[in-house]
């Protein structure tokens, strides 16, 4: 355990396995775990942290209970880019969300989403985040995927900056 | 690096014997007996677990040498923690804007019921006219 208190404690870690088709996250925040909970689990909370400013989320569907369900869509301007959903699978409140993954664009891709909320003491809470994937290939892919979603960002900059010019 | 190249990697380093074998490259280079010396198997063993670490980019061996040393390339490993700090960056990101979330919602909602869907948000009083 290396983490201090000061702001690095704020910092996200990760961890890809290399023995399982693992991701785990680790992040702590400045707020009690009722209040993470609930920016985790509303819709209209998750809407304004989920995806980045150019890619607002639309929350199209958010059954928050166990063996409930959620859709949702990243928006550029005003257009869908591309649509995501899944089961939770288990919502016990304040402690623990199980949920399934999928992005519409690969449909037999699936990823077991595995939140814990703990209390970190004096008002803080630590969320680790274990994302199960099917193989490693899908595993790695997800990595990648930011990677290409960055690069598809910067090219759509440069679109708007050459395009204004 | 592309997405098989870089599950190449991941999937060369999913073998504990493997890790190993780079692990002690990390250090220096070494031969083929030389990182057999310490394992209960054989040569041949070894040799198999480097060609999957060369298949994957991550150990090269020099062809003229007749000892052919096995050397680890770093570059790839360079790489790799790119991507995953690049994935960790968006997720840091992300987590950055539920800070601020989290920032502006009021103790006294904690433990509310929800109720699901859309609801009106209640007055509060001391949010008012709060700047950013």
């Amino acid at each position: 355990m290396t983490m201090t208190d000061t702001g690095q404690s704020q910092q996200t870690t990760i961890e890809a396995d290399p023995n399982v088709p693992t991701i785990t996250i680790v992040r702590e925040f400045e707020a009690p775990r009722e209040r993470v909970y609930r920016a985790w689990t509303d819709p209209e909370l998750v809407a304004q942290w989920l995806g980045p400013k150019d890619t607002p989320t639309r929350i199209d569907h958010w059954n928050l209970e166990t063996g409930g369900s959620y859709r949702y869509a990243s928006m550029r301007d005003g257009e869908e880019i591309a649509t995501f959903y899944g089961s939770f699978h288990e919502a016990r409140t304040n402690e623990r969300l199980v949920q399934t993954f999928t992005y519409d664009g690969v449909p037999d891709g699936v990823v077991l989403d595995i939140a814990t909320f703990e209390d970190a003491g004096d008002g803080r809470t630590r969320v680790t985040i274990l994302s199960v994937a099917q193989s490693f290939e899908e595993r790695d892919a997800m990595i990648a995927s930011g990677m290409e979603v960055g690069v598809v960002e910067g090219f759509a900059m440069l679109d708007e900056l050459l395009a204004a010019e | 690096m592309g997405e098989d190249s870089l599950s190449r990697v991941f999937s060369a380093l999913a073998d504990p014997t493997r890790r190993d074998i780079v692990a002690r490259l990390a250090v220096g280079d070494a031969t083929v007996g030389q990182l057999a010396a310490p394992y209960d198997v054989s040569v041949q063993a070894v040799s198999k677990h480097l060609r999957v670490l060369e298949d994957a980019g991550l150990v090269s061996r020099s062809r003229d040498a007749q000892r052919r040393p096995c050397h680890l390339e770093a570059e790839v490993f360079d790489l790799m923690t790119k991507w995953i700090e690049r994935y960790r960056q968006r997720a840091e990101e992300r987590f950055g804007r539920l800070d601020a979330v989290l920032a502006a919602m009021d103790d006294e909602d904690d433990g509310r019921d929800r109720e699901g869907g859309k609801r009106a948000a209640p007055a509060r009083r001391d949010q008012q006219g709060e700047g950013s």
